[in-house]
């Protein structure tokens, strides 16, 4: 034992933190099975009764093998053991509202709402950490003011009413942006490649398309964004007042520096790497408002998915979408963590 | 397992003092906050004097636009809007509360359990913290909801599930320290119980610091709230609750009022709320507010 423990702080600082990132990454997947189980568990009504008809559930042999099918004659921490084997080979039973496997299910929703979050995430980091610049630099005066009710009033609009009120707005009465979905009626999507169509469009050289797919990502990605928006504004508003005090800042601007260089290269490069690990936590947020925004723009991805399998209490489809998002959050954190190590070498890995 | 990146609570030095600054009472946005809520409330209280009808009266026509007589205009079943949303008020305020309340009570007993004790106990409460919080909140609480059934006290539960780490951590966190104070560690060696030296300690110095996260925390439950119910898993017809007025007016697109009263309803109540909030945040010892996210 005593040489392992000597191995293991033989290894550089980093390697030893990446490492111990990366299992308490796969710990915390392997928690969220739990809480998938448990939730599973706790279901009042009988498993049996609900996923056999009438006639099948009043005949003894038929239930039995059900049970026996589907392992629930174990004791139930067994039945957890058969249920992660089940996970493992990718198996998260059958959606009783589509009657597909809710793996496939998922691979086939998961594109549209990775390629909705990433286009709002860029939209959030661009407008956030640019309010946030504007807000430091104004500090206490009247843009800051403006600024901090601005993003106050980001994270307390409901992301549902709002998408509906834009939609109202600048489809229905406006007339400028497009209908619901991904493209327009019954248009062509393009070449299968990565499922997100903008993507696809761009790698095929289809300019239509692409035109056509960005414009339907615009309204709901807006709508997406703006609670993240106030949250990364106001994060970067304190990180960029923190840098800006520092006597490194001081001393480029003694040394005449442009203000414009100062705030940019000295202020703000630092603080970048922590707004970073906050836009990985907001990322969570953003996951949670997709089901809100997907299902008022009958944007196809997982978001709507969860939504209509919580309509028709589908729980098997719910506890897959519960358990990818919340591994994708997981794994999407895990990165950022690792990348702000390797960017910012003053981070300490203890 | 050592803290992951969902858990950046570190220690906090917490003197025995007045918690907020006294200049709290004369900044602008807190004082709109709180005169915006003390409006709500007295519009929830004096509902039945305010308007003639009532939330679940069919008065009118179907689908009136606004007008003076009907000042939010009708609906689908040719209700008073105006009246429905004042009424849901009665329903989205005190369920909010209720909920924060709940989650607050659970998160700060266990928070404090966890700091004041420490070792395993510590352990498995924290983990259980960093694995709800590995959650995105309204996808846990649907889950939630969808196990329990569909309705408005069982959407509450579900966001207490969800809501419970972050008062759990932010208690914790002071308690490290308060732990170690001299006047804690001396009423200890007095031979005073754990449960004692906790309330008679422990428990001045960490109500404000916690009041000004709950105020932070009510926006945020109620709009998981009225977002469940959005969904049709919170409040069920005919219950005039926000989200599901919201909800039901988007089946009616073009009658834009059915949905946009009771949005702004929604926003002003979270507006208003994270408006007191953010000032008393901002009134916080320093030191004490970096716990807080």
């Amino acid at each position: 034992m005593s040489f392992l423990r000597s191995a293991w702080y033989a290894l550089p600082n980093l390697v030893r933190f990446v490492i111990r990132r990366l299992f308490v990454g796969v710990l915390l997947c392997l928690g969220i099975t739990l809480v998938s189980f448990a939730l599973t568990q706790v279901v009042p009504g009988d498993p049996v009764s609900a996923n056999l008809g009438d006639r099948a559930a009043s005949d003894p042999e038929i239930v039995a093998a059900f049970r026996a099918r589907y392992g629930l004659d174990k004791p139930v921490p067994q039945q957890y053991l058969l249920y992660l084997e089940r996970l493992v080979h990718g198996d998260l039973g059958e959606s009783q509202q589509t009657k597909r496997p809710v793996t496939t299910d998922l691979a086939q929703y998961l594109p549209a709402t990775i390629e909705l979050a990433t286009a709002a995430m860029i939209l959030a980091l661009v407008l956030g950490i640019s309010l946030g610049v504007v807000a430091a630099i104004g500090r206490d005066r009247w843009p800051d003011q403006v600024i901090r009710v601005i993003s106050l009033a980001g994270v307390s609009i409901p992301t549902f009413w709002l998408a509906l009120v834009t939609f109202y707005i600048f489809f229905f009465k406006l007339g400028i942006a497009p209908g619901v979905g991904r493209l327009n009626p019954g248009g062509k999507a393009p070449p299968s490649i990565t499922n997100m169509f903008t993507i696809d469009a761009l790698l095929s050289g289809q300019w239509t398309t692409l035109g056509i797919a960005a414009s339907h990502l615009v309204l709901p990605a807006t709508v997406l964004a703006i609670y993240t928006v106030g949250s990364i504004t106001r994060f970067t508003r304190a990180a960029m007042l923190e840098s800006l005090s520092q006597d490194y800042v001081r001393a480029a601007r003694a040394k005449g520096l442009p203000e414009r260089t100062v705030i940019l290269r000295h202020a703000l490069r630092p603080a970048l790497a922590a707004i970073v690990t906050v836009a990985g936590m907001a990322f969570g947020r953003m996951l949670s408002g997709t089901v809100l925004v997907e299902s008022v723009f009958s944007w196809p991805g997982i978001g709507q998915y969860a939504y209509k399998s919580a309509l028709a209490l589908d729980l098997r489809a719910i506890m897959g979408v519960s358990l990818v998002v919340a591994a994708i959050y997981i794994l999407v954190n895990m990165a950022v963590d690792i990348i702000y190590a390797l960017i910012d070498p003053r981070i300490r890995l203890g | 397992m050592s803290d992951g990146s969902l858990a950046p609570a570190e220690p906090i030095a917490l003197p025995r003092r007045r918690f907020l600054r006294r200049s709290v009472w004369t900044q602008p946005l807190g004082l709109v906050g709180a005169g915006l809520l003390v409006v709500i409330v007295l519009l929830a209280v004096f509902a039945p004097w305010l308007t003639a009808h009532g939330p679940v009266d069919m008065v009118a026509k179907r689908f009136m636009a606004p007008s003076a007589e009907h000042w939010f205009g009708t609906d689908q079943l040719g209700r008073d809007v105006f009246a429905r949303v004042i009424y849901g008020a009665r329903v989205s305020l005190p369920y909010a509360l209720q909920l924060v309340v709940m989650a607050a009570v659970i998160g700060t007993l266990l928070g404090a359990i966890a700091g004041y004790f420490g070792g395993w106990i510590d352990g498995v409460i924290m983990r259980a913290a960093d694995l709800v919080m590995a959650f995105p909140d309204i996808i846990l609480a649907m889950a939630v909801v969808a196990a329990l059934g569909p309705g408005l006290f069982n959407a509450v539960l579900a966001v207490v599930v969800v809501s419970w780490p972050i008062y759990a951590r932010v208690v914790r966190s002071m308690l490290l320290t308060i732990r170690d104070e001299p006047y804690v560690q001396s009423s200890r060696l007095l031979g005073v119980s754990a449960m004692r030296a906790l309330w008679v300690d422990v428990r001045p110095n960490v109500v404000g610091p916690l009041v000004v996260l709950a105020a932070l925390e009510f926006g945020h439950a109620v709009l998981i709230l009225a977002g469940l119910s959005f969904l049709g898993l919170g409040a069920q017809p005919p219950t005039p609750e926000w989200g599901q007025m919201v909800s039901d007016g988007s089946k009616y697109f073009d009658k834009w009022w059915l949905s946009v009263f009771p949005g702004l309803a929604i926003l002003l109540v979270v507006l208003a709320a994270n408006f007191l909030g953010d000032t008393l945040r901002d009134a916080l010892d320093p030191r004490t507010a970096k716990a807080f996210r």
